[in-house]
């Protein structure tokens, strides 16, 4: 650890917040190695595979356009267990809530929640709720874990990448952190920006179904946005990835914006979107299902793995220059979830 | 008209491309061009512009990155100023973490120092109003581009009669520092790509003596890919040809005059002084200070605070690097000891900094 301190950086999903899992939370709490740190856990269960995972949101505004707080927490949980190729079942649901929050505010959170469950197909079936003093918490702090099958026998994970495999993005990227970002109390700037906060299980069920084992990798590139989940991705897999530029889907409004703030829409944070790392020969395949399915119509293949140079991420750029990505470092946008 | 898009094509790239090799064509040397602001370091990394140039032409980097060249005892006068009670530090965001002698914004924060990051000094402004018991601090650092709306924010406070708006100003002007450079006899320049958005404000006029005395081609250039090229080009052509001119690629913004009301609004709040860039030294009226009329929003006479005695971090090249004399990669702390986790230099922490372009897109 280069701090003795915690720093908000800790949180970014960036360089340093895999400095505190991989030097003191993981060596800590468990036996897992870095190259094993998947979207969601895969642990053996009498005979068959269950995939469990944990996530807390902290998002600031709890409201923003396109959701709040209730269905990102569900989206982001039912997310992380589909990005294992598992079928997400039950969820736990912990609320922290802050002396002071209008019932009403908490009503419409449950309500989304609620919602983004059924949409996703799963239940919410245990939780708990603690209230601490105003000003200890933020009005509303939320953990979701959840529990998924596997209905097929395929070994999805950050790993697979190989030489010649494409990548897959289903959408445009960015949506969600400028969302918030634009929301935030003090920005003023207009604009029409949305969360993409979408559960991606239907999507993850329909590419598995067509791509089967020639679908190698899935990751949501959330904190950190894309470049950073490729990176993971590069590192895991050892392996070098080339994007392309021109190929990224990047919506006018929200390239406007990350201009005016000094950001790159490739850091920015999503909680609809997956990269899937498929084998070249089921690419197009793929990705006609992709678009073919709702939450992926503006799917686009935005690059290939392009050799065996560990854990670099390249971009030819626009003009066709080449330069390298790098996983954020310190923190672009905090409490984005 | 898409300026993303437009400012981008790749056909119109590779034309460019091939007029910049037909321009250096038979050149024997190398062409050193010098990129004065950061936005341009920026870009040219972010675009890979210099794997595209021939080997004939060199791009370094110069003082143009606000944070760069602001020095640490400011940094560090900075984090007094945010260990006073009841004080709040609006601030751009790169300046949280640069390192100071002993510590940093961003731990100042995490030990429970309010600092806070705003988008434009008028955010600032609206923060005091809010907090009328507490004393709010903007740090007013960088060019011509942000001192008018910093001196128009301490003209509203004013307006406003708002009392707790105070300014720590350590803003730097164009084009002194370049004058300064083409005097270095250790440092051949051979034109410069002249800052975009500065010379909006202050005409490019104002490289006039550098290139009619100083002999120095000088392109006042855009930030979008084919500005940057189209500059270079521009750049190689005088240079060949032997001849330094004051040339406007980005002409859709900058004119001869630049903005005069800017210019006025500077003239207003702010007066011409020395200033101390990090790693160059003292330059002669190549700084603004607050005008006495104004010293009630002068955090540097209002808030005294006892700053402790700067302290540069040992090995960092950070100096060299802004005046373009090594690259990033010649510093022996980059990579190692200093990454954008754990900068060092204040190069490594502005976003517009050289050696954080070469970090984070450097292959």
């Amino acid at each position: 650890m280069t701090s003795d301190i915690i720093l908000l950086g800790h949180g970014s999903g960036g360089t340093l917040s895999h400095q505190l899992l991989d030097e003191l939370i993981v060596p800590l709490l468990s036996g897992y190695g870095p190259h094993q740190q998947n979207d969601a856990a895969v642990v053996p269960f009498a005979g068959q595979r269950l995939a469990f995972t944990t996530d807390s949101y902290v998002v600031d505004p709890i409201f923003f356009p396109g959701g709040n707080i209730g269905d990102l927490a569900i989206n982001g949980t039912v997310n992380d267990l589909a990005m294992s190729g598992a079928r997400p079942v039950v969820i736990s649901v912990g609320l922290i809530l802050e002396e002071g929050l209008p019932v009403e505010d908490l009503r419409r959170i449950l309500i989304a929640m609620r919602q983004a469950a059924d949409a996703a197909a799963v239940a919410i079936v245990t939780g708990d709720t603690k209230v601490v003093p105003r000003g200890k918490a933020d009005r509303v702090f939320i953990n979701t874990s959840g529990i998924g099958v596997f209905d097929h026998e395929l070994d999805i994970r950050g790993s697979g990448a190989r030489p010649g495999d494409v990548i897959l993005l289903n959408g445009p990227i960015g949506d969600h952190g400028m969302a918030v970002l634009v929301a935030r109390e003090g920005l003023a700037i207009e604009s029409d920006i949305r969360s993409d906060s979408a559960p991606l299980n239907g999507l993850v069920a329909e590419l598995l179904r067509v791509g089967g084992a020639a679908v190698h990798a899935l990751r949501d590139p959330t904190r950190g946005g894309v470049a950073t989940t490729l990176k993971e991705l590069a590192n895991q897999s050892q392996v070098e990835i080339t994007l392309d530029e021109t190929a990224l889907p990047v919506r006018p409004a929200v390239s406007g914006a990350c201009a005016i703030l000094g950001l790159d829409p490739l850091f920015v944070a999503n909680e609809g979107k997956l990269l899937a790392v498929v084998a070249a020969e089921a690419a197009e395949r793929v990705l006609a299902a992709m678009r073919e399915h709702p939450a992926g119509v503006e799917g686009a293949i935005i690059g290939e793995v392009t050799g065996g140079a560990a854990g670099k991420v390249l971009l030819k750029t626009a003009i066709g220059g080449r330069r390298a990505i790098e996983m954020l470092a310190g923190e672009q946008l905090p409490r984005i979830c | 008209m898409n300026f993303s898009r437009e400012f981008r094509d790749p056909r119109v790239a590779r034309c460019l491309l091939a007029e910049i090799r037909q321009a250096v064509d038979g050149q024997t040397g190398v062409l050193t061009f010098m990129e004065v602001c950061g936005t341009h370091t920026m870009a040219i990394s972010q675009q890979g512009i210099r794997s595209l140039l021939p080997p004939a032409i060199r791009l370094i980097s110069g003082p143009g990155c606000p944070v760069c060249v602001t020095p640490v005892d400011y940094v560090d006068h900075a984090i007094a100023l945010a260990r006073r009670p009841g004080t709040i530090i609006a601030t751009f965001g790169d300046m949280v973490r640069v390192p100071g002698s002993s510590s940093s914004l961003l731990r100042e924060k995490a030990q429970g120092a309010d600092v806070r990051i705003v988008y434009s000094p008028l955010d600032a402004v609206a923060l005091a109003r809010r907090n009328p018991e507490r004393a709010v601090v903007f740090l007013g650092v960088g060019f011509e581009t942000t001192a008018p709306t910093v001196a128009g924010s301490i003209l509203q406070a004013q307006k406003q009669g708002i009392s707790n708006y105070f300014v720590l100003a350590a803003h730097k002007t164009m084009p002194a520092p370049m004058a300064a450079l083409s005097a270095d006899p250790e440092l051949q320049v051979d034109g410069y790509l002249c800052p975009a958005h500065v010379s909006a404000i202050i005409g490019a006029a104002a490289y006039q003596p550098l290139a009619r005395e100083g002999g120095v081609p000088c392109v006042v250039t855009g930030f979008e890919p084919l500005d940057i090229l189209q500059g270079v080009l521009l750049l190689a052509r005088q240079a060949t040809a032997g001849v330094a001119k004051v040339e406007i690629q980005y002409s859709r913004v900058v004119k001869p005059d630049g903005n005069r009301k800017a210019q006025q609004l500077l003239a207003e709040v702010f007066a011409p002084a020395d200033a101390h860039w990090r790693g160059i030294g003292v330059i002669p009226g190549s700084g603004l200070e607050i005008r006495s009329a104004y010293a009630p929003f002068d955090a540097a006479r209002q808030l005294p605070v006892a700053v402790e005695a700067p302290r540069e971090a040992a090995g960092c090249l950070c100096g060299e690097i802004l005046k373009g004399k090594v690259t990033p990669h010649q510093c022996p702390l980059f990579r190692t000891g200093c990454t954008p986790e754990n900068p060092v230099g204040a190069c490594m922490v502005s976003s517009e900094g050289t050696c954080a372009a070469e970090y984070k897109y450097g292959i």
